[in-house]
């Protein structure tokens, strides 16, 4: 089984707005161009024209519905690696192929070590790990590190793809690790969350939930104008300021 | 241990070329990035004006288009029967001698028998005016498919419209009225706007029967039932109204509310405006009670009436307009029957927008010039803004609705003020514009051009393409009775009547990018069987000949006899010109490029450049030189560059001038594609600072808008809250003049060519159909996919490979259904059979499904068992392509009576479960063969290793 590196202080992951996600899919699509042909490449497809496609994807977007009548709302809820600070996926690696980064805290895999034996996709309660059944090892989310710290990158494209793309702004990159981030600002503003706490793997990224709508007034409504009777025409025009 | 050292700088390729994305109608600026010749990246461009570096799914998804197995790969002739996919391979000489062969002989004899209707064209600008030259009327685009009730509503109402000829003032609004199903159109700009109005804590109100997409983020989601949006947005206005929650000063400044409208009941100038003898608009005089001239500084009022000098009464629009609003039938309660929502969140709503538009101003700070020459101190507006799409358009009472939803605006003062919604350049033009159609019967002769433009905007009867008898001069019959202000003509009309012959026969149906034996047709099944009808005497097929160009395998290819096979939008020329469906924003004109960014690797060739090389072939008068040689030898580059509609006026409006130098207007640029390309492949001309608001009375504007060629002078242009045109069109219904409907259309021209906006049920919605069809049926266009363009793209179809009937769960109970049931379902047309979903965002009494999905066994080189065709279904089967008949059996085609408008979120139907599913969608049709020189589809595909393989080879 494979160790932890000690505790970071960096701790880069993604905060996701789902107040703001329409559900688009430019995020997961994107995702998957990127890493197309980046350092986890390819994310197979298999039967790309078939029955049955079955392709690697990094990100994931469910749509459901939560709460009925009134309450109910429709919920956008993109899907992808927490990058954990107690990843159960890398502990219970027997090969060392699953390892998270001492410096920043990324999970990733180290495909040379990589046997195939699914053990972490067993292990992640979040369903974040994505087997290429053709290569024959186990992918995932890599935060887009070869975007990140890509020198041959201008600084605003180093971020990961999913959040350089999202049309609607809910996705945003940076150091949860540092209580004064953008990131960590906003997840104290909105009260962001990190999914199944109570499984204690501490998951690195935070969803911001929907803005609470409040209900509003049901006796709101217009106080009818004075009418005369010329009705409403008898007092439009002293509306006129000329 | 030892992390592994993980490559973290590579570049992204070997080269990067810019050009602008062509997976769906928003035209983003895309960055493509290239390894060794392939595609290895796309991303949005941070600094185009339409995306501002943002892609969407389908926009990252182009390099599975382009690559995509589908694409055909070399000019083909039909050798089986049409319908049945079977080609003959041919080259491009034979492919351009057979289509100059049919399309010489025509334009020898008769050139309307050439119909040439393009789709997903966006390269209008061109295709029009190549029709206009070889002689035919018989042209349009899609539009009458998609939206032109809208656009017509606009163009006749605010001289814009809604999708992307304008824009909420994203940075200001503070509340916004969403309408229908908007996720399809000028997607990446909504959403980037949504972003920022739900970052600002704006209030957002979406009103669509289903709650997906947008509607899941929006604050309140009103669920309204379909064709039901007039209704309750002529009820708010009967609301503020009734509460004198209305901008008074805006109606007076900037709309006809004042204009005197002669009250002459039965007489042939009852209802026109009240000119006086020197043709000036008269108002009725606030101090005096008397008519007088409409001019800058007259003091009009917006109720009582008049005498006018010659003894006849006329009264202002604005009293008309109340009269109407407040009818029984725009009460709140009334409204809240029909649509499904609650009287009190109706004046709640009402409420809100008042608050919203009259709490606190939106100021900017900057002043001003009209065009009478009065300087403003600062730009004042109302925070309140509007945007509607698809479920008002496609209705057939659509056109009436938008200009209610323009109504709205206009009475809260929210159009073109701070804070409301702005017109895009080169709109707001005079209102209707200027230009009519062309096709009469004089205007089409043997080898000459067209005596205009196909299309236009007729202003009254005169205007309409009939001939002596009052039969059409158009094969869609657009601008006849049947659709008098079809300003996007009726793509949907054409197959019928050319199989038909009627109004008469056509030789020769040339298609461009339209899936029309698909998707893009109400009653494919009668479609498909219309494109193959043959003539019982000679055996003949009806439609003699059928060209097709695509640049996939769709399924039109199939009925087509003569396929001119496309590039894909990586591998072109192209603009995205002014003339056309241009990219530009509120402060802002501008226009694009595609450039090629790879060279074709199959015998395809662009369809501009071969529309123009046909051109020259057939010796049309703009695209050959007087001694016959080919104008525009550089094909359509060429003829971006070269071409001027007007003296100084080209495709593109940037880099004009001999050196590049001007803007708008200027002589051709040798060099105007290099300048392009070297600055990101467009060009943004702003709108001087103190132009950006009141664009319809603000000279600084406006001049700048004459300078650029897009109004021919500086002038109020004054927005139309009364139709004078349509109450033209109404007269002759009501017997006056010498241009009348015939019998069995002067019922409904007299109904619905009211000059004020009004709400009727739309026309499938008899007392019958609702209790035999109780259940409404739309549509959405996922936001993942465009058309059915996405179906063979091997990343989108594994987020949409299938559809579903999604209905609301109480309505499944009382019908005893349950999730996963397959049911039947039927309209008075036809039945399909697909699997439910149940889900309880969505009207109760509409059951919904994605659009484009489901694909017809065989086409798009996917797998005979793809999901799209065994469960994936279109619901265009259940759709009539006309209305049923009448008492006299005359049957009027399923549209908006005003613009030919398709009507096919009209549909109503009914659901039954089926008693043994066999797991499979109906209809099922006859798989069809795939062309030859198809390739291979790859059983896995490893995108993407190639460029890992190379980046660690090199290292």
């Amino acid at each position: 089984m494979t160790d932890l590196p000690g505790p970071s202080p960096k701790k880069l992951g993604l905060v996701i707005d789902l107040d703001t996600c329409v559900g688009c899919h430019a995020c997961a699509v994107h995702c998957k161009e990127w890493n197309s042909g980046g350092v986890a490449a390819p994310l197979t497809d298999i039967a790309p024209y078939g029955a049955d496609p079955d392709g690697v994807w990094f990100n994931r977007v469910h749509s459901f519905e939560s709460g009925r009548g009134a309450e109910g709302r429709t919920v956008h809820f993109p899907r992808s690696c927490h990058h954990c600070e107690t990843p159960a996926c890398v502990t219970v690696c027997p090969t060392g192929a699953s390892y998270k980064r001492a410096e920043d805290g990324i999970v990733l895999v180290n495909e040379d070590l990589c046997i195939g034996c699914k053990l972490c996709s067993w292990a992640c309660p979040y369903g974040a790990r994505e087997y290429d059944y053709d290569s024959g090892v186990m992918k995932k989310c890599t935060l887009c590190i070869d975007r990140i710290y890509n020198e041959a990158l201008v600084d605003e494209d180093r971020v990961p793809a999913c959040v350089a793309t999202c049309p609607v702004g809910a996705r945003h990159f940076g150091d949860l690790g540092d209580p004064d981030s953008h990131v960590s600002r906003l997840v104290e503003s909105r009260g962001g969350y990190a999914p199944m706490p109570e499984l204690d793997y501490k998951p690195v990224n935070r969803y911001l939930p929907p803005r609470s709508r409040p209900a509003p007034s049901p006796a709101a409504a217009l106080a009818p104008a004075p009418t005369d009777a010329e009705g409403i025409l008898g007092w439009i025009d002293r509306l006129l300021s000329r | 241990m030892t992390e592994p050292a993980t490559p973290q700088s590579r570049p992204i390729g070997d080269r990067m070329v810019q050009t602008t994305c062509y997976m769906c109608a928003c035209r983003c600026g895309i960055k493509v990035h290239l390894a060794d010749g392939r595609i290895r990246y796309i991303e949005g461009n941070r600094a185009h004006p339409v995306n501002h570096g943002v892609l969407c799914a389908k926009g990252s998804a182009g390099i599975m288009q382009h690559y995509s197995p589908a694409r055909l790969a070399s000019p083909l002739k039909r050798v089986g029967e049409r319908g049945s996919g079977e080609f003959r391979e041919i080259g491009w000489d034979e492919a351009l001698a057979t289509a100059c062969e049919w399309l010489g002989a025509i334009r020898k004899s008769d050139p309307k028998r050439l119909a040439f209707f393009t789709g997903r064209d966006q390269s209008q600008a061109l295709t029009s005016w190549w029709a206009s030259q070889f002689g035919t009327p018989n042209y349009a685009a899609h539009g009458g498919f998609c939206s032109v009730n809208m656009a017509a509503a606009g163009m006749y109402t605010i001289g814009g419209s809604f999708w992307e000829f304008g824009e909420p003032d994203w940075e200001r609004t503070k509340y916004f009225l969403l309408f229908g199903v908007a996720e399809d159109h000028e997607s990446n700009p909504l959403k980037i706007g949504l972003g920022k109005l739900k970052a600002r804590g704006a209030k957002v109100v979406s009103i669509n029967p289903v709650r997906t997409g947008y509607s899941a983020i929006a604050d309140e989601w009103l669920g309204i039932r379909p064709g039901t949006d007039g209704l309750l947005v002529m009820a708010l206005a009967q609301e503020l109204l009734r509460a004198g929650k209305i901008d008074a000063d805006y109606l007076a400044s900037y709309t006809n509310a004042p204009w005197l409208v002669i009250h002459n009941p039965g007489k042939p100038d009852d209802g026109l405006f009240a000119l006086d003898e020197a043709g000036k608009t008269l108002i009725r005089d606030r101090a005096t009670g008397r008519p007088a001239p409409l001019e800058p500084g007259a003091m009009p009022s917006l109720s009582g009436e008049c005498v006018l000098a010659d003894g006849r009464m006329a009264k202002p629009v604005f009293a008309l307009l109340v009269a109407r609003c407040c009818e029984a039938q725009y009460s709140v309660d009334n409204a809240a029957a029909a649509t499904g929502i609650p009287a009190a969140t109706i004046r709640r709503i009402a409420s809100e927008l008042a608050s919203a538009a009259f709490d606190a101003p939106v100021i900017v700070e900057q002043p001003w010039i009209d065009v009478a020459g009065r300087r403003h101190e600062r730009m004042v507006g109302r925070g309140v803004s509007m945007h509607a799409m698809r479920g008002i358009s496609a209705h057939s009472n659509g056109f009436h609705t938008c200009r209610a939803i323009h109504l709205l605006q206009m009475l809260l003062g929210a159009i073109e003020t701070p804070g409301s919604f702005r017109i895009r350049a080169p709109y707001p033009k005079p209102i209707p514009p200027g230009l009519k159609p062309a096709g009469l019967p004089g205007q089409v002769r043997p080898e000459q051009p067209l005596g205009g433009a196909p299309l236009g905007y007729p202003t009254g009867p005169e205007d309409l393409l009939i001939d002596a008898d009052g039969s059409p001069c158009r094969i869609d019959k657009a601008y006849s009775w049947d659709a008098p202000l079809a300003a996007h003509g009726l793509f949907h009309m054409v197959i019928r009547n050319a199989r038909n012959r009627d109004p008469y026969a056509i030789d020769t149906l040339l298609m461009f990018m339209a899936n029309a034996a698909w998707n893009t047709s109400m009653n494919t099944t009668g479609t498909m069987k219309m494109l193959t009808d043959r003539d019982d005497a000679s055996g003949e097929y009806r439609i003699p000949h059928i060209i097709y160009s695509d640049a996939y395998y769709s399924e039109m290819v199939a009925y087509a006899d003569l396929i001119l096979p496309d590039t894909t939008y990586l591998e072109r020329w192209d603009c995205i010109s002014l003339l056309d469906r241009p990219i530009c924003d509120a402060d802002s004109a501008a226009d694009a490029i595609r450039q090629p960014v790879v060279a074709p690797d199959r015998d395809v060739r662009p369809f501009q450049d071969v529309l123009i090389d046909i051109g020259a072939r057939l010796g049309l008068p703009g695209l050959v030189n007087p001694d016959g040689s080919p104008r525009y030898p550089g094909l359509y580059a060429d003829y971006i560059v070269h071409h001027e509609r007007a003296p100084g006026i080209g495709m593109l409006a940037g880099w004009r001038g001999a050196r590049g130098e001007q803007s708008g207007r200027g002589e051709p640029n040798p060099q105007q594609l290099e300048a392009y390309s070297s600055h990101d492949c467009f060009s943004r001309m702003e709108i001087p600072a103190a132009g950006r608001f009141f664009k319809h009375i603000n000279r600084d504007y406006q001049e700048w808008a004459v300078r650029m060629g897009f109004l021919d002078r500086v002038g109020p242009i004054a927005l139309q809250l009364y139709s004078e045109p349509l109450q033209r069109f109404r007269l002759a219904a009501q017997s006056h003049g010498n241009m009348q409907p015939p019998p069995e259309h002067r019922e409904r021209v007299a109904a619905y060519f009211d000059p004020l906006p009004l709400w009727y049920a739309p026309f499938e919605e008899s007392a019958d159909s609702s209790t035999e069809f109780p259940l409404h049926a739309i549509t959405q266009r996922p936001m993942a996919m465009y058309h059915s363009w996405g179906s063979q793209n091997a990343w989108l179809r594994q987020i949409h490979g299938e559809n579903r009937l999604y209905m609301h769960r109480e309505t499944a109970q009382k019908l005893g259904l349950a999730d996963d049931d397959w049911v039947h379902v039927s309209s008075r047309h036809g039945r399909i059979t697909v699997q439910l979903r149940l889900m309880d965002g969505v009207n109760p009494r509409t059951v919904w499904t994605w659009n484009g999905i489901g694909k017809r066994r065989g086409a798009w080189n996917l797998a005979p068992d793809a999901e799209e065709s065994r469960r994936g279904f279109i619901i265009n089967h259940l759709i009539d392509d006309l209305l049923p008949p009448r008492g006299d059996g005359f049957r009027h085609a399923n549209v908006d009576p005003v613009t030919g408008q398709a009507a096919w979120y009209d549909l109503r139907v009914k659901i039954e479960k089926v008693a043994v599913a066999n797991e499979t969608c109906e209809p099922q049709f006859p798989s069809l063969e795939l062309p030859p020189d198809m390739p291979e589809r790859p059983s896995i595909l490893r995108y993407g290793a190639q460029f890992r393989a190379k980046a660690e080879s090199e290292q």
